[in-house]
C-alpha cells in the first residue's frame, strides 16, 4: 500500500476541509489571506479549469483507445495540485513540468493539441515556450528538467530579474516532478545548486503515491518534503487534493522566490486515479481499497461544495459541464483532422545551422523514396 | 584464479557451447515461447540455480516488468528479486557492491533510453573495475536493456545505444534475435564473470518461436549462419535479423540468394563466420537500427575490408537509421531499415 499520507507529525496545509469548508487552523493562518485576495470569477475559474482538464483527460483516453494516439498520460485526480499552483504563477515566471502536468500547461495558455500530438506521435514536443505561457517541453527522461528548471532560475539571478522588489517584473521558475523522481541523482544535484545559488525558485512536488508500480515507500522512509532540509532549502507539505491550499502555498514561496528569498520545495499529497499510462495495469500492484479511499477525496467535488456553500448555484455547474464538453468536442475534431508529420521533421533543426550529413540524407531519402514510383 | 574457478557451480549444468551436439540428450524438450517468456524462463533458471543471482530494476516485482519479462519471479524468489528506487546510477552501481560482495546482479533499465543516468557508473567502474583490481576482482553482472523501435512509442523508447558501450573496453555485448537464444544466452550472460551489457530486442518480445530446453546451440559469443545463400552476405543483430531473413525471402523470389548472419554478440565479435561467408559470396551488407556514423556497422565494415580486401566485389555497405535523433513514432518506419532499404544496398552491391 503507498503510504503517501506520511507527515512528520505536522499537519500538511489544508485550506478546505474535505467536506468543502474553509479550516482555520495554524497551519493554514500564513496562507489563507491569499485566498482572501481571490474574487469570485478567480474562485471559479479553479473549478472550471478542474473540469476541463479532467473532461480533456476522458476525451484523450477515449481517443488513445480508439487508434488516435500511441500512448496517453493520465491527470485525474491531481488537478487540485496543478490548477492551484499554476494560478499561483505570474506571467513572467517560467513553469518545468514534468510529462503529467496538463491543466498546467492549458492554464498557461498551451493549446492541448500539443499534447495530443506529442502523445500520438507527431512530435517529440515542439511547442515553443515564449508562445505557451512560459510552459516548458514536457521531459520524459525522469527527473533530469529538475536541472533545468535550476540553470534557469541560475540565469534570472544573473539577470538581476529577481530581488528587485518590483512584483510585477520579479520573475520565478516552478519546477513540477513526482515522487519517484526524487530518487534521482540530478534531483538532488538541483537542490545542491539550488541552494548553492539562493536560485528564485519552487520545486513542486506532486506525491501520487506510486512511481508506476513502486510505492513511495520504496523512494523514501521519510516524508519527502523533509528531504531538503539537509540541502538547506525549506518546504512544506500540503493536501494536494486541496485546490485553495496548493494556490495559497505556491502563491506565497513564489512570492518569497521573486523576492530574493532563494529557493524551496512544495510536497503536495494527492493520487494517481488512473493508470501510469494507457499502457500500464494498475491492478497488478494496488488495492482497489486504496483506490477507493482516495476517490472519496476527490478534489473536484470538494472544491465543488466549497464553491456552493458560497453560494453557488446550479446554473454555474451546468455552465462549466458545457464548456468542459465543448473543450473535448473540439480537441476531438482537431485531433481527428491531424495529418501526420512530413518526413523533413527526421531531418530538420538536429542543428541550428546548416549540415551537411542532415542535407544529404534528407536528399538520400527523397531519392530513394521517389524511386518507388508511383508519385506521379 | 582462472575463469573456471568462480563460474558458479549450476553454471555446469550448462551444456557445453558450440559443440553441444554431441551430448545433446535423446529426450529433447522443445517448447514454443515467446521471446519475453523464453527470457523469462531463463532468468528463473538461473535464479533456481544460483542463490547469489538477483534481479535488480524498476517494476520488475508485482508487475513484472513494463514488458512482463520478470513476471512471477518476484512471487517465486522473494527479496532476491527487488523493485529498486527510480534511480539508473543508483541501480548499477549498487550492482557493482554486490558484485564485490559476491552475488551475481542481473539489472533491468526499462528502456534503452533510460540508461544514460547509469552511463557513468557502467562505462567508468563496471567496465574498468576487474582492470584496476587487475583481475583479483570480478564484476559478473548482467544489464539487460530493452532496445530498438518499431513499437510505436514516445522520445527515448525506441533507441539503439549499443555503440556506446561496445566503445568501451571491459564490457561484453550481446543481443539474442530469437527466443531458444533468449532463453539460453541470458544464462550464459549470468554465468560470465564479466560484466555483459544484454540488449533485448523488444519488438520481438511477443513473437514466438521454439526453445529447446535442454541443447543450447551455440557459445554466448558465437555469430551463426542463420540462412544460406550465394551472392550476398548481410548481417545484423536482435530484431534486425528478422528484416534481414525477411529480405532475403524477397530477394529469391527475385533469383537474388542472400547468406544471412545473426551477429548475436556485439563485443567481442566473432568474425570466422562472416568472413567465410564474405569470401565465398565477395559482398556484404550490414544492418542496424541505430545511426551509422560511428556504429558497429562501421566498425565490421572496416575490419572486413582489411581482412579481405581481394575478395570483395563491392565496397561493403551499410544499412543503419538516419544520423538523426529518433523521431517521433509517426516517422519510425522511415528511419528504421526495413526489407526494402536493405535490398536497395544489396542491389547497389551487386551492381559493381
Ligand atoms: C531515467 C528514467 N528512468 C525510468 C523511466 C521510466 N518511467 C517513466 S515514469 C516512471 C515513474 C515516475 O514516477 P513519478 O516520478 O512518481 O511520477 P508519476 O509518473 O507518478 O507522475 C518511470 C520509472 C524514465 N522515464 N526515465
Ligand atoms: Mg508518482
Amino acid at each position: 500500500m503507498a503510504d503517501n499520507t506520511q507527515t512528520s507529525g505536522d499537519k500538511p496545509v489544508q485550506l478546505l476541509s474535505p467536506d468543502g469548508a474553509l479550516t482555520t487552523d495554524d497551519v493554514g493562518a500564513e496562507y489563507v489571506h491569499y485566498v482572501d485576495q481571490l474574487n469570485d470569477d478567480q474562485l471559479r475559474r479553479f473549478h472550471r479549469d478542474m473540469v476541463v482538464v479532467r473532461r480533456f483527460d476522458v476525451e484523450a483516453a477515449n481517443l488513445q483507445k480508439q487508434g488516435q494516439m500511441g500512448l496517453w498520460v493520465p491527470s485525474m485526480g491531481q488537478e487540485a495540485a496543478q490548477v492551484g499552483s499554476a494560478h499561483a504563477a505570474k506571467t513572467q515566471d517560467h513553469l518545468f513540468p514534468a510529462y503529467r502536468e496538463h491543466a498546467v500547461g492549458m492554464i498557461r495558455g498551451l493549446d492541448l493539441l500539443h499534447i495530443v500530438e506529442l502523445l500520438r506521435g507527431n512530435t517529440h514536443g515542439g511547442w515553443n515556450p515564449a508562445e505557451t505561457g512560459n510552459f516548458h517541453l514536457y521531459t520524459l527522461v525522469i527527473g533530469s528538467h529538475t536541472l533545468h528548471a535550476t540553470g534557469y532560475a541560475m540565469g534570472i539571478q544573473f539577470d538581476g530579474k529577481a530581488g528587485t522588489g518590483n512584483p510585477d517584473t520579479d520573475e520565478a521558475v516552478m519546477v513540477y516532478f513526482g515522487d519517484g523522481a526524487t530518487s534521482q541523482g540530478d534531483v538532488s544535484e538541483a537542490f545542491v545548486f539550488a541552494a548553492s545559488y539562493q536560485t528564485p525558485q519552487v520545486f513542486f512536488l506532486q506525491n501520487n503515491g506510486w512511481a508506476i508500480s513502486v510505492p513511495v515507500s520504496v523512494q523514501s522512509r521519510t516524508p519527502l518534503y523533509l528531504r531538503s532540509a539537509g540541502f538547506g532549502i525549506p518546504s512544506v507539505q500540503i493536501d494536494g487534493n486541496d485546490v485553495l491550499a496548493s494556490y495559497a502555498v505556491a502563491a506565497k514561496h513564489l512570492d518569497d522566490a521573486r523576492s530574493g528569498k532563494g529557493p524551496s520545495v512544495i510536497e503536495a499529497l494527492t493520487y494517481r486515479i488512473g493508470a501510469h499510462t494507457s499502457s500500464d495495469d494498475p491492478t497488478k500492484y494496488r488495492t482497489n481499497a486504496e483506490l477507493q479511499s482516495w476517490i472519496a477525496r476527490d478534489p473536484i467535488s470538494r472544491y465543488e461544495a466549497y464553491l456552493r456553500h458560497r453560494g453557488e448555484g446550479d446554473a454555474f455547474f451546468a455552465d462549466v459541464a458545457t464548456e468542459a464538453e465543448d473543450v473535448a468536442a473540439d480537441i476531438r475534431r482537431r485531433t481527428l483532422a491531424l495529418e501526420g508529420p512530413s518526413t523533413d521533421k527526421l531531418f530538420d533543426h538536429v542543428y541550428s545551422e546548416q549540415h551537411p550529413v542532415m542535407d544529404a540524407q534528407k536528399q538520400w531519402l527523397a531519392q530513394y523514396e521517389s524511386s518507388f514510383g508511383g508519385l506521379a | 584464479m582462472s575463469e573456471q574457478d568462480t563460474s558458479p557451480a549450476w553454471a555446469e549444468t550448462l551444456p557445453e557451447a558450440g559443440d553441444g551436439r554431441a551430448s545433446r540428450s535423446a529426450a529433447t524438450d522443445i517448447v514454443e515461447l515467446p521471446l519475453a517468456k523464453a527470457l523469462n524462463a531463463g532468468l528463473r533458471k538461473a535464479l533456481a540455480g544460483d542463490p547469489k543471482v538477483l534481479l535488480m530494476g524498476e517494476d520488475i516485482g508485482p508487475l513484472g516488468g513494463v514488458f512482463r519479462v520478470t513476471e512471477g519471479l518476484q512471487a517465486e524468489f522473494g527479496r532476491r528479486v527487488m523493485d529498486t528506487p527510480l534511480a539508473e546510477s543508483g541501480i548499477v552501481g549498487t550492482a557493482i557492491g554486490l558484485a564485490m560482495r559476491g552475488y551475481r546482479p542481473v539489472c533491468e533499465i526499462q528502456f534503452d533510453g533510460f540508461i544514460f543516468p547509469g552511463f557513468d557508473q557502467i562505462t567508468t567502474q563496471l567496465a574498468k573495475m576487474t582492470n584496476r583490481h587487475e583481475g583479483q576482482v570480478q564484476m559478473p553482472v548482467v544489464i539487460r536493456v530493452p532496445y530498438g523501435g518499431h513499437i510505436g512509442a514516445v522520445e527515448h523508447h525506441q533507441e539503439s545505444p549499443e555503440a556506446y558501450f561496445a566503445h568501451t573496453p571491459g564490457l561484453r555485448l550481446v543481443s539474442p534475435s530469437t527466443p531458444h537464444d533468449a532463453y539460453w544466452m541470458i544464462q550464459e550472460a549470468i554465468a560470465s564473470n564479466d560484466p555483459v551489457m544484454f540488449f533485448e530486442p523488444k519488438s520481438r518480445y511477443w513473437h514466438k518461436g521454439p526453445v529447446d530446453l535442454n541443447f543450447n546451440q551455440s557459445s554466448l559469443h558465437a555469430s551463426k549462419v542463420v540462412r544460406t545463400g550465394t551472392e550476398v552476405t548481410v548481417v545484423g543483430h536482435g530484431a534486425m535479423v528478422n528484416v534481414l531473413l525477411q529480405a532475403a525471402e524477397i530477394a529469391q523470389g527475385e533469383g537474388t540468394s542472400i547468406e544471412v548472419i545473426d551477429l548475436r554478440s556485439l563485443s567481442p565479435i566473432d568474425y570466422e563466420p562472416l568472413l567465410a561467408s564474405v569470401q565465398k559470396t565477395g559482398r556484404l551488407v550490414i544492418a542496424s537500427e541505430a545511426p551509422g556514423f560511428a556504429s558497429l556497422p562501421s566498425e565490421i565494415a572496416a575490419t572486413v575490408t582489411e581482412r579481405l580486401f581481394y575478395s570483395l566485389e563491392a565496397p561493403v555497405l551499410r544499412v543503419t537509421g538516419f544520423d538523426a535523433p529518433f523521431p517521433p513514432a509517426k516517422l519510425e518506419t522511415i528511419y528504421l531499415p526495413d526489407a526494402d532499404r536493405v535490398l536497395e544496398a544489396v542491389d547497389r552491391a551487386l551492381a559493381y
